[in-house]
């Protein structure tokens, strides 16, 4: 009961924070796809860095464990290509459609009912796809400092630094 | 676009991402969303016919249950709604702006182009076993192979497929 009310606080403050941001919107989804406006490129990347150094030193004192996908390139790629070109006629993510609909953009609505259509869909097809494409290159959970054979922070260090260059060029554009 | 009601998306980006860090310390919980999609039409599903659902080999795997990430999208929707009332923000639209000023206001072909990009997304999302939230912010934050690759391809595919459909627009 208690993990449920988790859930909805820290929905609550993430949805807050992407209105705010302004990243629910289909004018910015599409925008970035356009390559016109980058504003969730800066959310998502500013997340990832900030929570990437907090996980990351919490997790060298013990105090949290990591939650990997498994790296199954068949359903990674492919999955996450076919995810895109859904993403990009309607644009909002899963996530965002709801945020969406709180802020008033009721055509996320239409896109929800998609959704979940495409969720029942999927569980017809489970039992074949796990047979074949979700047995297609499956490297397992793997990280990149683990692959590479280095220490996270050889990667989390040479990371921030590059989105911070990135955010520097992307302001200097005025993207 | 006026902006002026919108937060440096720097500063609500790395605000979010506290909230990702918090939530990961505290619960032990990685956010996420498209699972969600699964647990619904799930109990949707369950309503018509329990006892198919019940043997089928996905529904097992993702139960048709509310759960953490459940609460947490519905709580998307409602600090979104805080938020947007916060700041005036609030606004019933049936088209986003850029739809209206390249396709106008016709209700069904915003509304098949969601419905169909929603299907296609939402069977995309479960096959790579994640979206911009699971894979995207909380694989990519953990150093995951996986959230890279996942990032690259919603991008890649998103490009190609928004392009497509603004071909020669402004």
């Amino acid at each position: 009961m208690m993990e449920l009310l988790y859930g909805l606080i820290t929905g609550v403050l993430f949805g807050f924070f992407l209105q705010k941001g302004h990243v629910l919107r289909y004018d910015k989804q599409i925008g970035a796809l356009r390559l016109k406006d980058m504003t969730i490129m800066k959310f998502m990347l500013s997340h990832i860095a900030v929570a990437m150094v907090g996980v990351y030193f919490l997790y060298d004192l013990g105090l949290v464990k990591l939650a990997l996908k498994p790296t199954i390139l068949g359903g990674v790629v492919i999955g996450a290509l076919l995810f895109g070109l859904g993403w990009g006629l309607l644009g909002y993510c899963p996530g965002t459609s709801l945020g969406a609909v709180g802020e008033g953009r009721l055509d996320a609505l239409w896109g929800i009912l998609g959704m979940l259509v495409g969720a029942g869909i999927y569980a017809e097809a489970f039992p074949y796809l796990k047979t074949t494409v979700l047995t297609w290159g499956d490297y397992g959970k793997i990280t990149v400092p683990q692959i590479l054979g280095v220490n996270h922070w050889f990667i989390i260090i040479p990371f921030i630094l590059c989105v911070f260059f990135f955010f520097r060029w992307l302001e200097k554009k005025g993207l | 676009m006026k902006d002026k009601s919108a937060w440096n998306p720097y500063l609500a980006g790395a605000l979010s991402g506290v909230v990702s860090i918090g939530s990961i310390y505290f619960v032990g919980k990685y956010l996420g969303a498209s699972t969600t999609f699964v647990r619904t039409t799930g109990m949707l599903e369950q309503i018509f016919s329990p006892e198919r659902v019940a043997k089928m080999p996905y529904f097992m795997k993702e139960m048709p249950v509310i759960d953490w990430q459940w609460m947490f999208v519905i709580g998307i929707a409602v600090g979104a709604f805080i938020a947007a009332m916060g700041s005036g923000d609030f606004r019933m639209q049936l088209f986003p702006d850029m739809w209206k000023s390249r396709f106008g206001d016709g209700i069904k072909q915003r509304a098949i182009v969601a419905f169909i990009g929603g299907i296609i997304a939402m069977f995309g999302a479960r096959l790579a076993d994640g979206c911009p939230s699971g894979h995207g912010l909380s694989g990519s934050l953990q150093l995951s192979v996986s959230g890279y690759i996942a990032l690259i391809c919603f991008f890649i595919g998103g490009l190609i497929s928004a392009n497509w459909l603004y071909k020669g627009g402004k």
